[in-house]
């Protein structure tokens, strides 16, 4: 059971300024199950996914993978330990094609003697693995050619979260990822977050969204001012306690 | 996508159709001002005898090299939604220590190797002051460099132009092979560096990619603050090698060369199709742009139109660039509205 937990916080805690945005916040992802990460607007639910992801640091506590005690400084750092994020914005380089976004600033590119930026992309590799995991993963896009400026919201949304699942090794992060999208377009995402929880990843789920909760995720964490408040398994049964441990009443 | 909801499905046959139409005039828009340019050299064989002459052409060539060159690296620099007002004065700037660094030297290589590296240090201080000092554009340091560049050559110059370039850079700034001016050959060399730079290399999508979305290129792990300085010094590099070819044509320094380049190359820019909003268009639309104002130039004195009605007549033509832009902008965002309403 433990060799399953992949990522692991604990006692973290994080400032801006006078604000305690997180507060002595311990957790643990599984591989191969979706932990949704609950809360009130300001909770300190992106906080927490950025620290994970490296957009900001945590001033106290520790974050291990795979049980190696590991300090996460850069985005660069996140994703070469295996930790792929959705973020809420997308992250999408709308003036760029599906395959160019996959491998912003990770192309395949050589001769590796040349420094990096002057190395010579791979584009038809990079165009070849592209296809493949949006074929893997049932994604229909109007054409692979076209930029992402001209492609819906539950398109972007899927290159988004596939461009996460060709990277992802280990942990996959998702901050509200149908937040904007219609009935349809989020079940094709849900669908796409249940492929990467098949696929071994250990998934955290941010949405408000309880239905998708019960649906997908093992275990749900909730956060409330910056504090953990609460863990259970989300059920059918027990939405109701959920929402209320989210706001506290 | 919020508004796809209220698009019913009954439409969706129209809608069909209404995104070719869209599509359509996406196209037009992409091949706009090429088709401007075939036009115009139409319309001004048949206004003036003189347009369509070999001397002429040779010339609307030769006087369209700086804009070009300039043009391009402009072009590098707005890609990633910035803008380089400095390039005049640091063509200006360049010219004058390359005329000072002969009179001391006689030295040719010494000449363009300094115009060349004081383009680029200007550049240099221009990204690096942008992006160390947090500016929240480049607006302001540039407009600063600007300043200083043309003052710096001002002073240097004691106001005055510095005559005397050596034969090789007479050579590349007005000489001609086979009745084609020098100055092509090196706009073509330096637009092909830069096409195979932006379109093949890493840094060349890097550059799209901080210009499409900047927050993102940080979280992507792109090294956002090196390309953007990066940019910048090309753009003073071109500069410099913009003033290698006006030294050479006039055979002479002169701080005040240069002038309004900034209009001219950042009209090209726009004007040749390239988008303000960052991230999009090629090295080919500052060359179009370049030629295009190259050539409203050349007719404009061809037909005896004065030089402040040029002024003007640059002026709405970038206007009515810029709004080909937002048109453009706004019909992409029809067509993604549409295939939304589509899918639902
Ligand atoms: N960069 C920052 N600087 C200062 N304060 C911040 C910063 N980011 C977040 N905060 C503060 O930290 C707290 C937690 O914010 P956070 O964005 O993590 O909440 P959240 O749970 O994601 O809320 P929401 O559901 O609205 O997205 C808030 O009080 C917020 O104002
Ligand atoms: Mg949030």
């Amino acid at each position: 059971m433990n060799s399953d937990i992949v990522l692991s916080i604990t006692n973290a805690t994080k400032r801006f300024g006078p604000v305690l945005a997180l507060n002595d916040i311990s957790l643990q992802a599984r591989r191969g199950e979706v932990l949704a990460l609950l809360g009130d607007n300001g909770a300190g639910k992106s906080t927490l996914i950025k620290c994970i992801s490296g957009v900001h640091q945590i001033d106290e506590g520790q974050i291990t993978i795979d049980g190696i005690a590991t300090s996460i400084r850069s985005p660069v750092d996140a994703r070469a330990a295996g930790i792929e994020t959705v973020y809420q914005d997308l992250a999408l380089f709308d003036n760029l094609t599906p395959a160019q976004n996959f491998y912003a600033g990770r192309e395949i590119a050589g001769p590796s003697w040349l420094p990096l930026g002057l190395r010579f992309l791979n584009s038809r590799r990079m165009e070849a693995e592209t296809a493949r995991v949006l074929d893997r993963l049932k994604v229909i896009l109007p054409s692979k050619e076209a930029t992402v400026a001209l492609m819906s919201g539950g398109q972007r949304q899927a290159v988004a979260v596939a461009r996460a699942s060709v990277f992802a090794r280990k942990v996959v992060i998702l901050d509200e990822p149908t937040a904007a999208l219609g009935l349809r377009e989020a079940r094709k995402v849900l669908d796409l977050v249940a492929q990467l929880r098949a696929e071994g990843n250990a998934v955290i789920l941010i949405t408000h969204n309880m239905e998708h909760v019960t649906e997908l995720a093992s275990r749900a964490i909730v956060l409330r001012q910056g504090r953990k408040v609460g863990e259970i398994i989300p059920s059918k049964t027990n939405q109701q306690e959920l929402v209320s441990m989210i706001v506290g009443a | 996508m919020t508004s796809t909801e209220e698009i019913k499905p009954a439409k969706a046959a129209r809608n069909r159709e209404s995104t070719g139409a869209l599509s359509l005039w996406l196209n037009l828009l992409s091949v706009g001002p090429i088709a401007i340019l075939v036009v115009l050299f139409v319309l001004l064989s048949l206004a003036s005898p003189h347009f369509l002459t070999p001397r002429n052409l040779s010339n609307i060539l030769a006087q369209t090299a700086v804009i070009a060159i300039v043009a391009m690296g402009q072009h590098l620099v707005i890609l990633t939604r910035g803008i380089d007002l400095s390039v005049g004065s640091n063509l200006a700037l360049a010219t004058v220590t390359g005329a000072l660094v002969y009179q001391a030297t006689g030295s040719t290589i010494l000449t363009i190797l300094t115009m060349l590296a004081s383009g680029a240090a200007v550049g240099a201080i221009n990204g690096m002051v942008y992006v160390f000092g947090r500016l929240p554009h480049p607006f302001v340091i540039t407009l600063a460099t600007l300043s200083i560049a043309k003052g710096t050559a001002l002073e240097l110059a004691d106001g005055r132009a510095i005559p005397g370039m050596p034969d090789a850079i007479r050579f590349l700034g007005g000489g001609a092979v086979l009745g084609i001016p020098a100055s092509f050959f090196v706009v073509a060399g330096v637009a092909l560096l830069l096409i195979v730079m932006a379109r093949t290399m890493v840094w060349g999508r890097w550059i799209y990619a901080v210009g499409g979305r900047p927050e993102a290129a940080v979280r992507m792990g792109i090294p956002t603050r090196a390309v953007l300085i990066s940019t910048y010094v090309i753009a003073g590099l071109c500069a410099g090698i913009g003033a290698v070819l006006l030294a050479g044509r006039t055979d002479a320094g002169s701080p005040l060369f240069g002038n309004l380049l900034e209009l001219d190359t950042i009209a090209a820019v726009i004007i040749g199709g390239a988008s303000f909003l960052g991230g999009r268009g090629h090295i080919g639309h500052a060359l179009i742009g370049a030629v295009m104002i190259g050539v409203i130039r050349n007719a404009l004195n061809l037909l005896n139109v004065d030089i402040f009605f040029q002024l003007i007549a640059i002026g709405i033509v970038i206007v009515l660039a810029v709004e080909a832009d937002v048109l453009r902008t706004y019909l992409e965002g029809r067509v993604r509205t549409l295939r939304a309403a589509r899918l639902q």
